[in-house]
């Protein structure tokens, strides 16, 4: 398959993680719509190393995964802490750092 | 030793006493008074070996620069910290130091139960200090250093008795008229470096001939603003108004700063720039002209006045007039003559007057002094002696200075001859009023604080006024001390005023015509880039007609003062009526202060208060502080609208950063 | 055959995205990340990453899904009402957004003349993609982005239990925290124009 396709199914998914960050407000949600992003990612750098038969992409797409367990176990540990505090789960009520 | 040494030596010993006293100000006593005294004795000594061994050096090569180090040297600048010892400023420094000497001596009694004793002997070595860095320096800029020192010495001491408003006030006008000429002698400095790209004296005045065309005019420019700062320094007119201001200071500080030496520095100036000076005539004749009209203006003024400080200071403002003239017309060796004799007999009279005003315990006004002669018979003596010098009665010392002047301006020709015979008539004038003066203190019926004194018993007043308003005191720190002394009971007093007494006699044996050529020869080496100095010389019988009228015109003077103040004592109030518009003028001291008054004080008040009111308020804080603040307000307030702290709108803001970075770039592509 | 595998897992990754997106319960949202999951790593064995498809199921979608679902079932997914309170606006503008970017990307993808797009690709050497290339580049060419991998790794799990730990101290009844004390109104009720933020109930508003 032309490398193309898959650069726009990697662009299609990463526009639609970037719609969903933009409109949910459940902020775990959110933190999903952000793991759609990066593996557009993935699917990208996957494809490149295909293409120039380097394994680098691969490496670097490993990476990112490695990058994204981290990322994902802090958010959920906030969202934990948020819900212990008995704050409400919503982005749009959570704007003490405005003005 | 060597030269250079003792250079440094002269320089030093004031400073490390100024410095000493006033770390130590605590011990009490009249340990500090000995202390400074002993500094400037030291300094003169150095001075004196100084002189000896500027003597052993072959006539031409004497002058000797003595670099400290060099403090800002790169191309085009060449600013050092260097002293110049050749016989002008050797001169000076044994002026300088010598009478220095002998004021201190005379403060150590003087001063006594002063509780200010330590800072006055403290100020007094610095200014010392100061005026020795002034007439050392190998350069402009230690020069200006110079300079201003000692305008700030001359703050401290004429405001010495700080509680005073009146003192205090005086130092503010010195101190200002002496800023302003300040900023005329740096930007006379300014014009000068311009062309010659060296601050170095000998640098400069040798290449004087080339960097500048006869009367070019920035040398014109630049002569006529090194005078201002001369004036302001030397009290001519119109930058004069401080000098009998200055009079509040004690009467040490009246002899030795505004009698002595700082107000003869701008005549050094202008003897020392006289390469530049030669180069462009017109600034010369402007010094000229102006030491003449000082002269005349200041001896009318004298006339009049009833306080015996402000005698004696005016009459250093017409004798300054004698010496600007003479230095301005390439007399040289006859200004620094007439400078000499002049320290000699002015510290001798301002002793003497300090004496009498401590004998009538603090009043100054000539009106209520009288018959002082049996009373003080020391300090009569020394102000007959002082009198007869400055009137210029032979065989006084200033006899010979000023008619040498005289004589040189004659024979100078032209219109320098005008020159003369103006300072003729303000020598009748001088010693019209220095036996004014002594004839109204020492003769007539003996007041009240004389008689007391003739019994042995020093006058006290009842409190402390102040002299010129009147005003009650205490003897508290910063006003004058409780005690009093007198010549007659003081002995350091007495060997001070003693040895300037035959200094005032003897001095003028150095230069007298056709017999002795001392002085001329010795300053010769400074002047010997003077194309005029030495072969100015007035011929014989020039000379012995100038003796003989100078003789005789102090010899009138002398005795229409006795007519009018001792024979006749009716006859002065008639002449103030008779003359009322006059004696007005006189009295007022043709009113430069009203004038200066209205032409600066009063507009530089106005522009102050519109300033601090209106520029400050409309433009200041409305347009620039408020305007800017408020324009970051503004803005900032517009850019706080994007903190909406909503997660949802960053990550907007976040997407729609990237798509439009993008979208440049795709377009660029 | 590959065409058809590929738009099988291309549509399964698209749906799943879409469900994720759209979705009301945050429960299902998870399971439709799930799927595209699954539907990337097909696409990944298709390109030949075996390794990096086998990873995406085993720790992507095994290990990071599962801790997922425990928040979600922990935290409790209510079903979020479609309007907020920053209203339609900000959402009509979000959608514009994302799909503004998404025209940009395709018109650069399809409108540049990037050689190697138009190719197959570089042919195929033995052992692309295998475990064993994968460690042995690892250990070699990328050993210190592996090294800070883990170090990344370690400071994430420690950062995660101190974020959640049950804060010994704060919930005793007398102490307050700051977000409680800004809510509350006039909490010093002292005289005057307020001096500090906590007395004027807030920073100040403009």
């Amino acid at each position: 398959m032309h490398l193309t396709w898959y650069l726009i199914v990697s662009a299609l998914i990463f526009c639609i993680g970037a719609g969903g960050v933009l409109t949910r407000r459940n902020p775990l949600v959110i933190l999903l719509c952000i793991e759609l992003m990066l593996n557009a990612a993935n699917l990208a750098l996957v494809g490149f190393s295909r293409v120039h038969g380097n394994m680098d992409g691969q490496i670097f797409a490993l990476i990112v995964m490695v990058v994204a367990a981290c990322e994902v176990a802090i958010g959920l540990g906030l969202i934990v802490a948020l819900f212990r505090r008995r704050l409400p789960i919503d982005v749009d009520e959570l704007r003490e750092l405005q003005g | 030793m060597s030269l250079q040494t003792f250079g440094w030596l002269v320089l030093a010993f004031p400073l490390a006493g100024a410095v000493l006293i006033g770390l130590t100000f605590k011990l009490g006593g009249r340990i500090h008074g000995l202390v400074g005294t002993l500094a400037i004795a030291l300094s003169f000594a150095s001075a004196i070996g100084a002189f000896v061994k500027l003597q052993d050096l072959p006539h031409e090569s004497r002058q000797v620069v003595a670099v400290g180090w060099r403090y800002a040297v790169t191309s085009g600048l060449d600013a050092k910290v260097s002293i110049l010892l050749d016989p002008l400023s050797v001169f000076m420094m044994l002026v300088v130091s010598g009478v220095s000497m002998l004021i201190h001596l005379y403060s150590v009694a003087y001063m006594g139960g002063d509780r200010g004793y330590s800072r006055f002997f403290a100020y007094l070595n610095f200014f010392v200090f100061s005026m020795l860095l002034l007439v050392e320096a190998a350069n402009f800029v230690l020069l200006i250093v110079g300079w201003a020192f000692v305008g700030a010495a001359s703050y401290f001491l004429i405001s010495f008795w700080y509680r005073r408003t009146t003192a205090t006030a005086a130092g503010i006008k010195a101190f200002v008229i002496n800023v302003a000429g300040d900023v005329g002698l740096v930007l006379g400095t300014f014009f000068i470096f311009k062309h010659s790209g060296s601050l170095d004296f000998l640098t400069t005045f040798g290449s004087v001939q080339d960097k500048f065309t006869h009367n070019d005019g920035d040398l014109v420019a630049g002569c006529v603003l090194l005078l201002v700062g001369a004036f302001a320094k030397s009290a001519q007119v119109p930058l004069h108004t401080w000098l009998p201001d200055a009079m509040e200071g004690p009467t040490p500080v009246s002899a030795l700063i505004h009698a002595a030496t700082m107000v003869t520095a701008g005549v050094y100036l202008i003897a020392r720039m006289h390469p530049l000076f030669e180069q462009a005539p017109t600034a010369a004749d402007v010094g000229a002209i102006i030491g003449c009209l000082t002269l005349l203006i200041a001896a009318t003024i004298g006339l009049v006045v009833t306080d015996l400080k402000r005698v004696i200071a005016y009459s250093t403002m017409s004798q300054i007039g004698y010496m600007v003239m003479g230095v301005s017309s390439a007399a040289y060796a006859a200004g620094m003559f007439h400078l000499m004799t002049h320290a000699f007999f002015k510290a001798l009279l301002f002793m003497a007057a300090g004496s009498v005003i401590a004998a009538m315990a603090g009043i100054q006004d000539l009106d209520r002094m009288r018959g002082f002669r049996r009373a003080m018979p020391f300090t009569f003596g020394c102000m007959i002696v002082g009198g007869l010098a400055l009137s210029g009665f032979p065989p006084f010392s200033g006899f010979f200075s000023k008619d040498e002047i005289i004589a040189l301006l004659l024979a100078r020709g032209d219109w320098h001859i005008v020159l003369g015979v103006l300072g003729y008539v303000g020598s009748l004038l001088t010693a019209i009023y220095t036996f004014r003066m002594i004839f109204r203190a020492f003769y007539g019926e003996p007041n009240e604080e004389a008689r007391e004194l003739e019994h042995g018993h020093l006058h006290h007043a009842e409190h402390p006024t102040n002299p010129m308003t009147g005003e009650i005191e205490d003897t508290d720190v910063g006003f004058p001390g409780p005690e009093h002394h007198i010549a007659e009971w003081e002995l350091p007093m007495k060997l001070a005023m003693g040895a300037l007494a035959v200094l005032a006699i003897v001095g003028g044996v150095v230069q007298i015509p056709k017999v002795t050529d001392a002085l001329h020869t010795f300053l010769e080496p400074s002047f010997a880039d003077s194309h005029i100095y030495a072969t100015l010389e007035p011929s014989g019988t020039l000379t012995w007609i100038g003796l003989i009228i100078g003789a005789a015109i102090s010899a009138t003077g002398i005795f229409i003062a006795y007519t009018l103040y001792v024979r006749r004592p009716a006859v002065p109030a008639a002449l103030r009526s008779r003359f009322a518009p006059l004696h007005r003028v006189f009295v007022n001291k043709w009113y430069f202060d009203e004038g200066i008054d209205l032409l600066f004080v009063r507009p530089g008040g106005w522009l102050g208060r519109f300033a601090a009111t209106t520029f400050e308020r409309v433009v200041v804080q409305g347009a620039l502080v408020g305007g800017s603040t408020g324009l970051v307000g503004l803005a900032s307030a517009a850019v706080r609208r994007i903190q909406t702290g909503y997660l949802r709108y960053y990550a907007a803001l976040l997407l729609l950063g990237i798509t439009s970075l993008g979208a440049y770039f795709l377009v660029s592509a | 055959m590959a065409e058809v595998i590929f738009f099988i897992a291309a549509i399964g990754a698209v749906a799943g995205a879409v469900g994720t997106v759209a979705l009301r319960n945050p429960f299902y949202c998870v399971l439709a990340l799930v799927c595209h999951l699954l539907a990337l790593a097909a696409l990944f064995l298709l390109l030949r990453a075996e390794f990096v498809a086998a990873a995406q199921v085993v720790v992507y979608a095994g290990a990071v899904m599962v801790l997922y679902v425990f928040v979600v079932a922990y935290v409790g997914g209510a079903d979020e009402p479609l309007t907020g309170s920053t209203g339609s606006p900000l959402r009509l503008a979000s959608l514009l957004f994302a799909l503004a970017l998404f025209v940009e990307l395709t018109i650069a993808l399809v409108g540049t003349s990037l050689a190697a797009l138009d190719s197959d690709g570089s042919p195929y050497k033995a052992g692309f993609g295998t475990p064993a290339q994968v460690g042995e580049l690892f250990l070699t060419k990328f050993l210190v982005a592996f090294e800070l991998a883990s170090l990344l790794l370690l400071i994430a799990a420690v950062g995660a239990v101190i974020l959640a730990r049950r804060r010994a101290g704060l919930t005793e009844p007398h102490e307050i925290s700051v977000a409680d004390v800004l809510r509350r109104p006039n909490i010093t009720a002292g005289s005057g124009a307020p001096e500090t933020m906590i007395e004027a109930g807030g920073p100040p508003q403009r």
